[in-house]
């Protein structure tokens, strides 16, 4: 058993590392992480799901918005756009962040393609990282039922 | 008894935890900053928009500290902070802007009526000493 959790314990470390060096998380991931505690167990999970639900919803938002050529409304865009920018920003969320970065100003300059283009690229990057971390507390998940702790990632 | 914000220590006297209204339409945000507060020792209630803030007010509600986000529905960060303040409210305010806002915008927030601008995310680092200040005031 004991080998076991070590080797969960691991997997998890090196995966956690992997991310962060993927560009996948920033480090305001970490601070949400510090931010847990055994009050608050699910504290990180919570705050990544209304993440996700924002990425749904404003994601819809925007592609509906693009839909209608010859006449989009690049005003409701750019500020669908800049709500996903902060939230992805406050769950370190670094690579959506990023391609938001890029949208926002293709939607400034009410370059179209761009903006279809950006939003299909932010679409596919929070759906990887909705999987990559249902994996990372997956992880946690076997690490405790096996009777383990969650280790602490230093990055 | 110890009420609502308070708790007793030791020595019988009343310690008051920092009484904290969080303005802001992103769940997200409202969540994350509940937590902070929480992780200081301090007790919050949210706000979605600065309508139901002002609101809040009118019906005696009273803070330590209110975090103030600029763009939100119904009533935003701005025009809120400029009706607490004709209210009289003494409270810190604290405005949480975006690194996307202009200079110009941050300025015109801060003149409304803030004591303190931070941008988000917030962290704990980010808010602990004005938390501190405002204790120790």
């Amino acid at each position: 058993m004991d080998t076991l959790i070590a080797q969960l314990q691991r997997q998890f470390r090196d995966y956690t590392i992997s991310l962060y060096h993927q560009g996948f998380l920033d480090d305001q991931f970490t601070e949400l992480k510090k931010l847990q505690d055994e009050c608050s167990p699910d504290f990180v999970a919570e705050v990544v799901t209304l993440f996700f639900e924002d990425c749904e919803k404003l994601i819809s938002n925007m592609a509906r918005a693009l839909d209608q050529t010859g006449n989009v409304d690049f005003k409701l865009v750019g500020s669908s756009v800049h709500q996903l920018k902060g939230s992805s920003s406050s769950v370190g969320a670094k690579r959506v962040k990023g391609l938001c970065i890029t949208l926002k100003e293709c939607c400034d300059s009410q370059n179209y393609e761009g903006c279809v283009r950006c939003l299909q690229q932010v679409d596919i990057e929070y759906k990887t990282l909705k999987a990559k971390l249902q994996d990372l507390f997956n992880l946690e998940q076997q690490i405790v039922q096996a009777g383990g702790r969650i280790p602490q990632v230093d990055i | 008894m110890a009420t609502e914000g308070t708790e007793k220590t030791k020595s019988t006297e009343v310690k008051k935890k920092l009484n904290v209204l969080i303005v802001d339409d992103d769940p997200l945000n409202c969540r994350l900053h509940e937590m902070i507060i929480k992780t200081i020792g301090g007790i919050s209630q949210t706000a979605k928009n600065g309508e139901e803030a002002v609101i809040l007010h009118r019906g005696g509600a009273s803070f330590d500290l209110i975090l103030m986000d600029k763009e939100m529905p119904e009533r935003d960060g701005v025009s809120t902070t400029k009706k607490l303040r004709e209210m009289k409210v003494t409270s810190m305010i604290v405005g949480v802007t975006s690194l996307a806002d202009q200079e110009e915008e941050r300025k015109a927030f801060m003149e409304a009526g803030l004591n303190h601008c931070l941008e988000k995310p917030l962290t704990k680092a980010k808010i602990l000493p004005l938390i501190n200040h405002l204790l120790g005031a």
